[in-house]
């Protein structure tokens, strides 16, 4: 079993996410320790693709810029190991199909399980294209985690019944970034879940500030924000740990006591 | 020749967010019900008919026959469709489709330009609202496809990112898609991207094969030997190949851009330089490096600058079904050329592709042999950027 339920144990999961990579894979481990010294109670660790079509600008210059600098998928995964050496909190790499194919995905998974990842999360790999991904996750003993969305309707059920570790619920309309307001219902996609499944579920897409994520986590198990942070890494550059960290910090809290 | 999933061989699938998965399925039960619905095929018979001026020629070109001294050449001509190219056919299909799914906004993605254009005018003629992605390298080397496009009423957006070409374009009209369902169609321009789309854009595009077969057949009682198209993500050349898969004896060749060459990075030959990966919603082969990122195609030709190619055309390779070729833009452009002094008529740099192979095989072919090329659109689009290549500048 993987150590992603220790998350959300007795309390709301504030979940970050930062592209490995960005600006290097140094700050990438330092902003892991610090986000993880801050209050993260699970880590996203995005490998960065050149065509992430799930993402909105801020991911995407991210991913460009990772790329840039050298990042590379066994980069990432050495990165990942290192780390592991220092901080215990359960980590899940967030990726597209094609660079876990690419790489190959047993030897992907094997490596993953080796630096103790507990899951993976591929936003382009729906239910109906999830088991040649989910066979092997499993034999690795990691998670692959499945989204439901607020299209997702009559479909919640199915997903629910086969998700592990945790279900990435899908906030808004479109792709990853920061918005203003978040209008989808979400209690009511959770309680759907909750019909078949109690497994823990984490509100993500446009969350950026502590009132937001509060209000998120309440409705669900925990808060999942990408883009906020991200931005500030596109700001600060190497500077960003002491930025992100007391951001990190503000969002924890504010989760933590919704 | 699809499973329930979409799956060509192993290429194919649907590789799209959560978001998106109700609207590919809500997508295929709407095709599934109006492929079959003969009121729905009438309509769309009329409008390739009276409006986009089907069938299209088969022109026997004499004279290139006898310059080339082999094989009998004749011309599939989507060229002399209305909005100048193969595109309308599917963008009809789609428009026809959407419209009767109560959809009131057609989004898509354009490389050439020749599948906005094309969407722009079915949007006008159905009343919808139009926006089309297009690349901002592209919007630069196609400009006049742009003011078309504007002129129709539609919305042309600059795609920034990436490499600014055609992939970014679908890359933005699909995160477009993911964030408005409800009232838009996303008028997809190839045979690719996630399951039904691959099968749809092949259905309405192989009238261009129905027709061949039966005008073929007319004029000498036979099958052709070989027919060739240009590939990019593949529309023109599966609906030219899709009615004789069945028949072994009429060789099936896919024109590839191969740019400055195969052995160079400035290539978009894919079945030629890619790997099998996964993609923009399918499983194909794709230029790409070893750590799986796309890489950044090059071709002259706008509509061949794919880093991927649809998932039937990877099949048909796969069981060494079609052949598929690259072809440099030097080839392209002297084929582009050679077509407009030979025949008089400008082939899109494109279809330019298909003709240079042509030129290839031709004089080792024999007398009594045939080749059909499909010239899939008109080369107007394209004066500017091969004068330029030429080395001399002009201005429309």
């Amino acid at each position: 079993m993987s150590r992603i339920h220790e998350a959300f144990e007795n309390k709301k999961a504030f979940i970050p996410f930062i592209t490995c990579g960005d600006p290097d894979l140094e700050t990438t481990k330092k902003l892991v320790i610090a986000m993880a010294e801050n209050g993260a109670d699970l880590i996203e660790l995005g490998i960065p693709f050149s065509d992430p079509t799930a993402e909105g600008p801020v991911i995407q210059e991210a991913d460009n810029r990772a790329l840039s600098a050298g990042a590379t998928t066994a980069k990432v995964l050495a990165m990942a190991k290192e780390l592991r050496e220092t901080i215990k909190v359960p980590m899940v790499f967030m990726t597209y199909a094609n660079v876990v194919f690419a790489y190959g995905a047993e030897k992907f998974l094997s490596q993953a399980k080796e630096a103790q990842m507990d899951g993976l999360i591929l936003p382009d790999v729906p239910f109906e294209e999830k088991e040649e991904f989910a066979s092997l996750c499993q034999a690795y003993d990691m998670d692959l985690i499945s989204m439901i969305a607020p299209t997702s309707k009559q479909r919640i059920r199915m997903i629910a019944k086969e998700a592990k570790g945790f279900i990435y619920v899908v906030s808004s309309m479109g792709v990853t970034g920061v918005r203003s307001q978040i209008t989808t219902d979400i209690a009511s996609l959770i309680e759907e879940v909750r019909s078949v499944t109690d497994i823990p579920c984490a509100v993500g897409f446009g969350i950026s500030t502590p009132e937001t994520a509060a209000k998120m986590a309440k409705l669900s198990d925990g808060a999942i924000v990408g883009s906020a942070i991200v931005r500030q890494i596109a700001q600060y550059g190497k500077d960003s740990i002491e930025p992100v960290a007391s951001f990190v910090k503000a969002m924890s809290d504010a989760v933590h006591n919704s | 020749m699809t499973n329930a999933n979409g799956r060509f061989g192993i290429h194919g699938g649907q590789y799209i967010p959560e978001t998106l998965m109700n609207a590919v399925i809500e997508l295929e039960a709407a095709y599934d019900h109006y492929k079959n619905d003969p009121q729905f095929n009438k309509e769309l018979s009329d409008l390739f008919n009276n409006y986009a001026g089907r069938p299209s020629l088969l022109y026997h070109a004499e004279r290139m026959s006898r310059d080339l001294g082999g094989a009998e050449i004749w011309l599939k001509r989507e060229d002399l469709n209305h909005t100048g190219a193969h595109k309308i056919n599917n963008v009809l299909g789609q428009a026809l489709l959407a419209k009767k799914m109560g959809k009131t906004r057609l989004i898509a993605e354009t490389g050439a330009g020749q599948h906005g254009v094309a969407t722009a005018t079915a949007a006008a003629l159905f009343d919808m609202e139009c926006v089309v992605f297009m690349g901002k390298e592209d919007i630069e080397r196609q400009a006049l496809n742009v003011y078309k496009m504007k002129l129709l009423g539609a919305d042309v957006v600059s795609v920034n990112t990436g490499t600014g070409t055609l992939k970014d374009a679908v890359s933005e009209a699909m995160r477009e898609w993911t964030s408005r369902i409800d009232d838009t169609h996303y008028c997809l321009g190839s045979v690719m991207g996630p399951h039904p789309f691959p099968t749809i854009v092949r259905d309405f595009q192989a009238v261009i094969s129905k027709e061949i077969k039966e005008q073929f057949l007319r004029e000498k009682g036979k099958l052709p030997d070989a027919v060739i198209a240009c590939v990019g993500g593949g529309s023109n050349a599966i609906g030219s190949f899709y009615h004789f898969i069945n028949d072994p004896s009429v060789r099936l060749i896919g024109c590839e851009a191969a740019g400055r060459g195969i052995d160079t990075f400035e290539t978009a030959a894919t079945i030629n330089t890619g790997r099998l990966g996964i993609f923009h919603g399918m499983k194909s082969y794709f230029c790409q490096d070893e750590s799986g990122q796309i890489a950044p195609v090059y071709s002259i030709s706008a509509g061949l600058d794919y880093p991927g190619i649809g998932p039937e055309h990877a099949w048909l390779h796969d069981i060494h079904r079609a052949e598929y070729v690259p072809v440099t833009d030097e080839e392209a452009v002297q084929a582009f050329e050679y077509l407009s002094r030979m025949e008089g008529i400008i082939p899109a740099i494109e279809s330019a592709h298909a003709v240079a192979h042509a030129m290839k095989i031709a004089p080792e072919m024999s007398r009594d042999q045939n080749i059909v090329i499909t010239i899939s659109g008109r080369g107007d689009k394209d004066c500017v950027s091969i004068a330029r290549y030429r080395g001399e500048e002009i201005s429309e």
